[in-house]
Formats: C-alpha cells, structure tokens, sequence
C-alpha cells in the first residue's frame, strides 16, 4: 500500500518539476523508534542521575538531524561572511556544540525560558527564529531579528533572553527569570548558561545562592568546551569540575556531543527543578570548532587542542547521531 | 403629619445646605508627610495597585528598611512581594532586572547608591541598553532606587553623588526628587513606567515633612518624568537644582529677597531627560544663571546645563557666564568641619548669585 502511495508521490512531484527523493524501500520497513544505551551522568548531591536508557523516534532523529546540519552550516556561512567583511565586530561561533542547543531544546518545553551568553546563533536558532532573520541580523539588516541594532550577541525572541555581552552577566539574569516563573507560580524553568570561562564569576555564584536560598527553578548549566577564550580550563580553574562548583546545589557532568544525553539530562534537570527542589546544575561536556571568536587566528593552543580532542573524543556530534539512525 | 416629615426633611436639607456652605468655605485638607513616608505610601499604593510590582533589597522585609522606608510592607505583603537579599549587589540586581524581562515590575533598593557600583553592569548592559539593542522586542520595566549622596559623617565611600553618573546614559530615566510631593508622585511614575528608572533619594531629606496637597495624596497622583517645577518665581537671576540643594536655593532665595534680589528657583525633579525648555524660558527672562549641585563639578549634572544653554537659544540672553556651584572636588571627608565646607551652602549659593550679579 505504502509503495504504491510512494510511487504516485513520486510521479506526481516530478510533473511539477520538484525533486522528491523516495527511497526504494516503502515506508513501512522503517522502524518508527529505537531505544539506545546512552552514556551514565557523573552526579554530585544525586542519589540518582538521568537513565542511561532511552528511547529515539523516527521524527525525533530526523528533526535534531536537520537542526543540528542547519545550524552547522549557518555558522560555517557566518564564517564565510565574516571573511568577507559583510559580518563585522564580534562573530562566537556555534558549530561543535550542536548536540547541546538541540538537546537542551528537546529536553524542556517551549513555554519554558532559555538564556545565554554570547555563543548565541544556535540557541537564537532553537528558540525560534528563523535563519534568514538571524543573517539578516549579523549583517546589519533591518530584516534582522533585532532589525540590525544588536548584532550577534543581542538577538532576542519568546522567552529567549538573548545573547550577552557580558560575560557571566545573563547567569543573575537567567536565575531573575526562574524567580518571575516561580512568582507566576506557572511550573516553568528557566534554564541559564554559562561557559567554563564564565564559571569563575563571582556573580554566578551570588546566583546560586539566591537561587537555592530562594528555591527558584533554574537549571544552570555550564558548556565547558575546554578554553575560556584561549586559556585553557586547567590554567583558570582551581576546580575543573564545574558540576560541583554550585556546592549545595545538585549537579550532572554530562556527554555534550551526545544529543540524547544531553536531552535525557535536560528532562531529568526540568523535572527536577519544577516538582520545586530549587535549582540544579548541569555540565556539558563539549567541544567548538573554531576559535572563540573570529577575530581568534586560530592559535597554535586551539590546534593542539584539536587534535587532543579527536583523540579524546573522536566524533563530531551529529556524525555520532547519524551513524546511530 | 407628611406635611411635618417634609418639613423636618426640608429643614434637615437646609442645615445641611448651610454645612456645604461652610464646608466650601475651608481650604481642603492637606497634610505635613515626610519624604519617608510619602516614598513609603507611593510603594504601597503601587505594591497594591499592580500585583506584578514587588520590591526587593537588602533589609527591606523584616527590618522594615535600613532607612525604615519600607516600613510595613513586609508584613503586609508578606515574603513574596518583599524579598530580603543577600549582600549580593551584582546578583540580586541581575535577577532583579531578569524578574523584568520576564514580565514582572521589580522595585530593586540599593542600600545606597555607593553599592550600586557593584551593580553598576546590570543596571547599564542589562537594563538600560537592552530595549534598544533589542529593537524594542525587550523591555525593562525596572525601578533602581535608593539614598544618593552626601550624607552625615559617613566619609569617602558612602558619599559620592551618581546623577552625573546615570545620567550619563541613554537607556535609563533618571529623577532626582526634591521634597514629599516629588518623591510621592515621581515614584509612581517611576514604577508605572514601562523603562528602566534610576531614582536617587536624599538620606538627609528622608526625615524632613513637607505639606502634601490633597490632591497629591490621591492614589492616582503622579509627576510626570521629564518635567521640571519652578519652586520659586523671580526676575533676577534662575537657580537651577535638584534634590536636597533645592532647598538649600529656597533658603538662599529668601535671605538674597530681603537685599533686593529675587531669584527663580527650578527644580528639577528630572535629570534625565533633563527638562532643559523650563531652564531656557527662565534664562531669557532672567539673563543669569546659577547651577547648584551637591556631587563633583567634573562632567557632572551642571556642567550639562551650561553646554546645553550655550548650544540653544537662551545663550543670546545671558549678560554673564553661567556659574556652577557643585561639591568640592574631594572625596567627602570625615570631621564635620571638613564635610561641611565640601557640599554647597547657603552663603556659597547666595556669593555665586551675587558675583554673577555683579553686586
């Protein structure tokens, strides 16, 4: 049955001279879910941590497949741009990190918050809004998100707060939002992020303590690619462990290059911080393909680097969900 | 007996026709409110009022307010809508300004405006530019409020005066009140604006009571933000002012009357947007102009009012410089002599009006 509906499709899409692409298989030999082992979470002040089973639709694959490429090939876009002088100012680039807007996304609802600092496209892109807004943006266009007047660090949209210039500055922000939540008494989070750079701020640290004081529901998280800027995590932290860094407030050290832990992570997180246990902690271990920003040449540190990591890690983050689909 | 009733029911119109009489006869009723107080009854009003309005700080709950200015609202309010802080400037100041992204109308106390330096990225980066960087999509419906300025015997570090500093800044409003009337009506406004506002009291002036008219003790009164007042009509000269140094012009005025010279006292109410329309009319007429500050002379609060008199027309009409007396440029010192002598007093006010008088 589902062959021939395929067959028809396919004659009618290439009447109208539309490229359709039919697999030769029928729909039905497709299987519509999987379930995967993923990954067990390091847990501080957790009896217990997120499963380390879970299940992946068919959709679901397909659709954090295609956002994470888009949002690959966005910010390789952006780069290009960027040399060409039609995107000015500061450019922090996204790509590398994918696995974690998608499942940070897939892992909260869409009325829940979201805010962040100036590696921003992805979640901009995530949160809603359109590309052709987000590069009408970088380029200084009234078709912008921010009709041209913020450039890549000050995009907004529906419980999207941005993009931050300041660094560690969105995190107060983020634990603000979570006390608005609270206050409407509406059973949604705000989730806050920082990156391993950002973790050594005092005001995160005033945050968490408000945060837990006051039992707000805020999921912070903290991207730790590695390198605040060019310095290395062992060369600023006295405790690389971000996860234990909020003390009395529960952490999670989490796969970042894994979609599906980090989405598992972000349901338990959710879960966690709207049943009014206050706030939790989640690290994200990732990595980022290019240098901190554009202006960075791509030092030698980032190319050691570079290299550590795919000896380390090995796999690209939607290479990883590719090979699993 | 109806006739009896209709005429005991006339007769009781009738006095009471004669009470109205008497009743129109008296002035309405105002009332002597100290600038605490009324600061106190304008939150209330709008805590009241509004249900996403809440104000938070450090001992602003269950201490009643270190400067007992949120006296009651505590235990009125209860925990939710009066929030103790930590001493956590950066932080709480932070969260009250993402509180406001997200919908509520947050009134943040800094204990005084000396801490919020500590602050100060918040309240710039991410109150105050964030609705234009946004292109309108964000806004900030803030209120950052707390003593400014000089105080008694408090030295270097709990002194300094932040109008200039604010003021400086696209993004925020700015209001400096003067006496009950300002800060009752001014607060309100503040709070009911959709815009981050910074509102800097006067620690000096919380204690001093001033008469409130019955129409500013109306729930509804507010001061529009942006607006100046003549306190005091005059020919000779304009003294323009804000906050606590109003007075200090008021009392200067009167001493100054008795030699001859009547001087226009303005009050600000606003630096920014500074009101500087009302300060052009009244150097036209009185072709002189004194400002008086009590922070430093530097970049600060009259060093914009002369720049801008010499940008607009009222210049052609100055028969001399405009002069500035400002705060001597130190940090404030402890022993009392010392401190005096580094805010404007009545004599420097009324030396400065004389010498620009040429009298």
């Amino acid at each position: 049955m589902l062959t021939i509906v395929s067959n028809a499709l396919r004659g009618s899409a290439s009447k109208n001279g539309t490229r359709l692409v039919v697999s030769a298989r029928s729909y039905a030999d497709f299987t519509p879910q999987v379930s995967f082992d993923i990954k067990r979470c390091d847990v501080h002040r957790l009896d217990q941590g997120p499963p380390d089973k879970t299940v992946l639709t068919r959709e679901q694959g397909l659709q954090y497949y295609r956002t994470m490429q888009v949002m690959r090939r966005m910010e390789l876009k952006a780069d290009q741009l960027y040399k060409q002088k039609i995107i000015r100012g500061f450019c922090h680039l996204y790509d590398g990190q994918e696995a974690c807007a998608v499942g940070i996304e897939a892992g909260i609802k869409p009325d829940d918050h979201l805010i962040t600092a100036y590696r921003a496209h992805g979640y901009t892109y995530t949160r809603g809004v359109p590309v052709k807004e987000i590069l009408a943006e970088l380029t200084g266009r009234k078709g912008g998100v921010a009709k041209g007047k913020g450039g890549s660090m000050h995009m907004y949209a529906k419980h999207f707060y941005g993009g931050n210039g300041i660094v560690g500055a969105q995190v107060p922000l983020g634990a603000g939002v979570a006390l608005a939540c609270k206050y409407h008494g509406n059973s949604q989070v705000c989730v806050a992020l920082y990156g391993d750079g950002a973790a050594n701020q005092g005001q995160i640290f005033e945050s968490y303590n408000m945060a837990a004081l006051w039992k707000l529901p805020c999921i912070f998280i903290c991207e730790n690619n590695k390198y605040g800027m060019g310095t290395s995590v062992e060369r600023a932290s006295a405790n690389t462990d971000y996860y234990k860094r909020g003390d009395f407030i529960p952490g999670i050290r989490v796969d970042g290059m894994d979609v599906l832990c980090v989405r598992e992570a972000t349901k338990f997180a959710a879960d966690y911080c709207r049943s009014g246990k206050g706030p939790i902690l989640m690290e994200l271990q990732t990595y980022r393909y290019h240098g901190h920003s554009m202006s960075d040449p791509g030092s030698p540190v980032l190319l050691y680097g570079c290299c550590s990591f795919f000896l380390v890690r090995g796999t690209n983050p939607w290479i990883k969900l590719k090979s699993v689909s | 007996m109806a006739a009896l009733r209709c005429f005991l029911r006339s007769g009781k119109n009738a006095v009471a026709a004669g009470l109205r009489r008497e009743i129109h006869q008296t002035a309405p009723a105002s009332l002597q409110v100290t600038v605490r107080d009324a600061l106190n009854q304008a939150m209330d009003e709008e805590l009241e009022r509004d249900d996403r309005v809440f104000l938070l700080g450090e001992e602003v709950a269950q201490y009643d307010g270190a400067y007992k200015v949120s006296r009651g609202l505590w235990k009125k309010y209860g925990d939710k809508r009066i929030i103790d802080t930590p001493i956590t400037e950066m932080g709480f100041a932070g969260i009250a300004v993402g509180s406001a992204m997200a919908g509520l109308r947050p009134i943040c106390e800094f204990m005084t405006f000396n801490f919020s330096m500590q602050a100060i990225d918040q309240v710039i980066n991410s109150a105050a530019k964030t609705y234009y960087m946004s292109a309108g999509l964000q806004s900030v419906p803030i209120v950052f409020r707390g003593p400014n300025g000089a105080s008694a015997g408090v030295a270097a570090q709990h002194s300094q005066c932040f109008a200039a500093w604010y003021g400086h800044c696209p993004g925020l409003k700015v209001v400096s009140p003067w006496n009950s009337e300002d800060a009752r009506g001014l607060l309100k406004s503040a709070i009911r604006d959709d815009n981050p506002v910074v509102f800097l009291e006067n620690e000096l002036m919380y204690g001093v009571p001033f008469e409130l008219s019955e129409e500013a003790q109306s729930k509804d009164f507010t001061v529009p933000i942006g607006k100046a007042k003549i306190e005091r009509q005059g020919n000779h000269i304009t003294l323009v002012s804000h906050s606590r140094m109003v007075g200090h012009c008021l009392d200067a005025a009167a001493v100054l009357a008795k030699e001859g010279i009547e001087c226009e006292v303005i009050n600000l109410r606003t630096i920014r947007p500074m009101d500087i329309e009302t300060i052009e009319a009244s150097v036209i007429k009185t072709n002189h102009l004194v400002t008086v500050e009590g922070g430093w002379p530097q970049f600060g609060v009259g060093a914009e009012i002369c720049a801008r008199i010499m940008e607009g027309p009222a210049f052609n009409y100055l028969d001399a410089p405009a002069v500035r007396v400002t705060g001597v440029d130190i940090p404030m010192p402890y022993a009392k002599i010392l401190e005096d002598h580094s805010v404007p007093q009545i004599k420097d006010i009324m030396f400065s009006v004389k010498k620009t008088l040429n009298v």
